[in-house]
């Protein structure tokens, strides 16, 4: 039992002395990621192998590292130097190398070494050329093991929450939150510490602390790697804010598709009130805070806080009109703050270190950090946490590797189903929440997807057009009918059966949804539409005009034809799944266009590249 | 609304030892007599009665509603609302192909045209047999593995066209 902020104090310091100062110690990645792509098995042999030589190395298992393009990924830390080696891509039949070089502080040789690009603020503030990326909310992710709440302790864990209650008033911990700058990481970007004082000024009996973890943004996976990784960061913070608003119940809302990210949470949780830093009189003062975890069950509108807030109420997750906001008026009609797990996580670091120390980092108007997960197209596929202010082309090209296969940038998509592309031409541009605003885009929740030249930006739009027309809870007609409509419009232009009229209406019907929806994700879902005819308004005329489909994607638009390169050899009609090739041996083959299924597989097959895609 | 023991003796019919399992659970929430309270603890029921029955059949929302004394709609309302809750019967391999972003752009269309063309299925259907239903999942958060199937809790990652054949057969 914890009970003073003396005993926290004596117990880190205990922690840290108890540290291995000999050995090694060898950090497995073992989120969702990692055990997806066979680090499971990798950590078993690593502490067979480690028993069976009786060497002094300690296996952890940690959350996700953010290289998720090189899982299972390891790291090697000599014990005695503090110095590290990152693994990638790591096989079975390496793990006795590794283990006989761990102790001696060299790199295995059959393995490959990753150059890691971060650098932790709090403890080093310099960011060198290669190191771009800046860890606050990923601090510990990786780092440590998140079912051992002893080992979040001994890295300054729960000292926030001691200093606020200790050592600050409520009101102290909202300006503190309120000087940092802190912006709502969920996608909204609304000033965190405005919220807590509005819910702080309402008198009521009950208030609660709401942590969005319904992260349904597809692509996106920032928050469950943080959920996985370092669970206490979260429960930590959810106490502070309880304690900032007067609130003595938090609650958890998390999708029921993160299975590994409710265990650990559970672990956590159970494991902060054994040692009295959740429950009743936290570390020996007044403050009682218990949180508990409650299921979505799969609606992205969910992440809307009025839709979650009636989730979480039993109700279907429809949203209501704001005002009266959550913060007035929420959860059971009590005053209630939702903030999204990343935001959380930034919780605690800016109560430790002051909001000057928050301040230093980031852009002016948006201080901090801000994680993405970068995916889709791109050689180095992983999790990203770089300051705000960092452009495009950094996060793309250095910390990501650059487009895969070596095909051409064609666009990056930010904010998910809500938000926009983003064309090569502005790729230098400094992020934060209003740069990306001004370029039809949005932050979002953090994803990232990159896309090549075979990406055709129609389908594209049309693609996140579909996922609204499934996630549209269908209370207000703009989002339920309109919706429908711009993806009707969008499927004609991709069949070749739109006209320049098409344009023009799919415009002006995205804005009158806009205008008239009743929640963000009505409001926004037509930006997808909007920032592709804005960026690439020359593919929209390719379907229109030229009937054609530049980047070979809409089947409609597509036709296969053999050329004067054919030797008759007959594998493209063998292979053909239509039947629809015929020709004599040794003889130009030709394509029956009424039959064919336009799969490609024939120009696929073809050695002599002499199928043409038109 | 009907009374609470009809719906249980309806359940057991089912399965008496599932009926038990569902009821037990039930029973240690902490119920009252406020529907609006009781209502909180409506989805994670369902999740307990999913998880038990596989799906919700209409002889498991009635018992629900029952116990909870919310009105059989509501229960109702609340499944169709969410896409993790289903009420028609799931096939022992439920294949979940991922339609994310990244999977999209990564080509997940081409192998739901695959899958689709392999089973005889189409998205949303279980076959006769019971063996296989073909899920459309919205980002199980693997995007650097995308394009990504999911077998039951098996995960398949930079699944091609080519693949599908293998992944059937390992549904033994």
């Amino acid at each position: 039992m914890i009970d003073t902020p003396a005993k926290l104090n004596s117990h880190a310091e205990k922690l840290a002395k108890a540290k291995a100062k000999t050995g090694s110690t060898i950090l497995v990645s073992l989120g969702t990621c990692g055990i997806a792509a066979g680090g499971r098995p990798i950590q078993e042999k690593l502490v067979a192998e480690a028993a069976a030589r009786k060497a002094e190395i300690e296996i952890v298992e940690v959350g996700c590292m953010g290289l998720c393009h090189s899982e299972p990924t390891l790291e090697v830390i000599n014990n005695s130097t503090g110095k590290s080696v990152i693994y990638g891509n790591v096989k079975l039949d390496q793990v006795p190398a590794i283990i006989e070089t761990a102790s001696k502080g060299i790199e295995a040789a059959s393995c490959e070494v990753l150059k890691p690009s971060w650098f932790y603020p709090e403890d080093n503030e310099t960011a060198t050329a290669e190191r771009i990326q800046a860890r606050i909310v990923l601090k510990n992710t990786g780092k440590i093991n998140p079912e051992i709440i002893d080992q979040y302790l001994a890295v300054k864990g729960y000292q926030a929450l001691s200093k606020a209650v200790h050592e600050m008033t409520s009101q102290q911990v909202i300006d503190t939150i309120i000087e940092s700058g802190l912006r709502g990481r969920g996608g909204g970007g609304f000033p965190t510490g405005k919220k807590w004082a509005f819910a702080a000024a309402q008198k009521n009996d009950q208030k609660f602390v709401l942590c969005n973890a319904d992260e349904g943004d597809p692509g996106a996976f920032m928050d469950r790697a943080v959920l996985e990784g370092d669970p206490h960061s979260v429960l930590e913070a959810m106490a502070i804010t309880g304690y900032a608003i007067n609130s003595n119940t938090g609650i958890i809302y998390i999708r029921a598709e993160y299975p590994l990210a409710v265990k650990r949470l559970e672990i956590a949780i159970e494991q902060a009130k054994k040692l009295g830093l959740l429950g009743d009189n936290i570390l020996g003062s007044k403050f009682c805070f218990d949180i508990q975890i409650k299921y979505g069950a799969g609606a992205f509108v969910c992440g809307e806080e009025t839709a979650l807030i009636h989730s979480v109420e039993g109700k279907r997750g429809e949203p209501t009109v704001k005002p009266p906001f959550p913060a007035i008026q929420g959860l059971w009609k009590k005053p209630t703050v939702v903030n999204n797990v990343e935001t959380f996580a930034n919780v605690c670091a800016i109560i430790r270190n002051g909001a000057a120390w928050f301040k230093k980092i980031g852009t002016a108007g948006s201080p901090g950090t801000k994680v993405f997960a970068l995916a889709g197209k791109v050689k180095k596929v992983g999790l990203v946490e770089v300051p705000m202010g960092t452009t495009l082309r950094q996060i793309i090209f250095t910390v990501g590797g650059g487009i895969m296969n070596d095909r051409k940038f064609k666009a990056v998509q930010t904010g998910g189903p809500s938000g926009g592309c983003i064309k090569f031409d502005q790729i230098d541009t400094e992020i934060d929440y209003e740069s990306l605003k001004r370029l039809g885009s949005m932050m979002g929740s953090g994803g990232m997807i990159v896309m090549d030249e075979d990406d055709c930006m129609v389908n594209v739009a049309k693609f996140f057009l579909e996922f609204t027309l499934d996630e549209s809870c269908g209370k207000c007609t703009p989002c339920r009918i309109g919706n429908k409509r711009l993806f009707e419009m969008l499927t004609r232009i991709c069949d070749g059966r739109g006209t320049m009229q098409t344009i023009q209406d799919l415009k002006d019907l995205s804005y009158t949804i806009k205008d008239t929806a009743l929640c963000g994700l009505g409001q926004t879902s037509p930006n997808p539409v909007l920032s592709t005819i804005a960026q690439f308004e020359n593919e929209y005329l390719g379907h229109i005009k030229d009937k054609r489909c530049e980047a070979g994607v809409c089947k409609s638009l597509l036709k296969f034809e053999i050329n004067e390169k054919c030797v008759g050899c007959t594998l493209c009609a063998r292979n053909c799944p239509a039947s629809c090739i015929t020709g004599s041996v040794k003889q130009r083959h030709s394509i029956d266009q009424n039959k064919c299924l336009k799969c490609g597989v024939c120009m696929e097959v073809c050695k002599f590249h002499a199928v043409e895609r038109k | 609304m009907s009374c609470p023991i009809t719906s249980k003796a309806e359940l057991a019919k089912l399965s008496p030892a599932k009926a038990e399992e569902l009821d037990g659970f039930l029973t240690s929430l902490p119920l009252t007599e406020d529907r609006e309270k009781n209502r909180g603890f409506l989805i994670q029921s369902l999740h307990k009665a999913q998880e038990i029955f596989t799906y919700l059949p209409s002889v498991v929302q009635i018992h629900v509603a029952n116990r909870l004394g919310l009105h059989l709609a509501e229960v109702n309302g609340v499944i169709s609302f969410y896409s993790y809750f289903t009420d028609k019967p799931v096939g022992k391999y439920k294949i979940n192909i991922c339609t994310g972003t990244a999977c999209f752009v990564k080509g997940a269309d081409k192998l739901v045209d695959e899958f689709q063309r392999y089973l005889g299925l189409k998205v949303g259907e279980t076959g006769t047999d019971g063996k296989f239903s073909l899920i459309n999942l919205r980002c199980v958060g693997a995007c650097s593995m995308a394009p990504v199937v999911m077998v039951n809790e098996r995960v398949y990652g930079k699944v091609t066209t080519k693949m599908v054949p293998e992944i059937i057969s390992d549904c033994k």
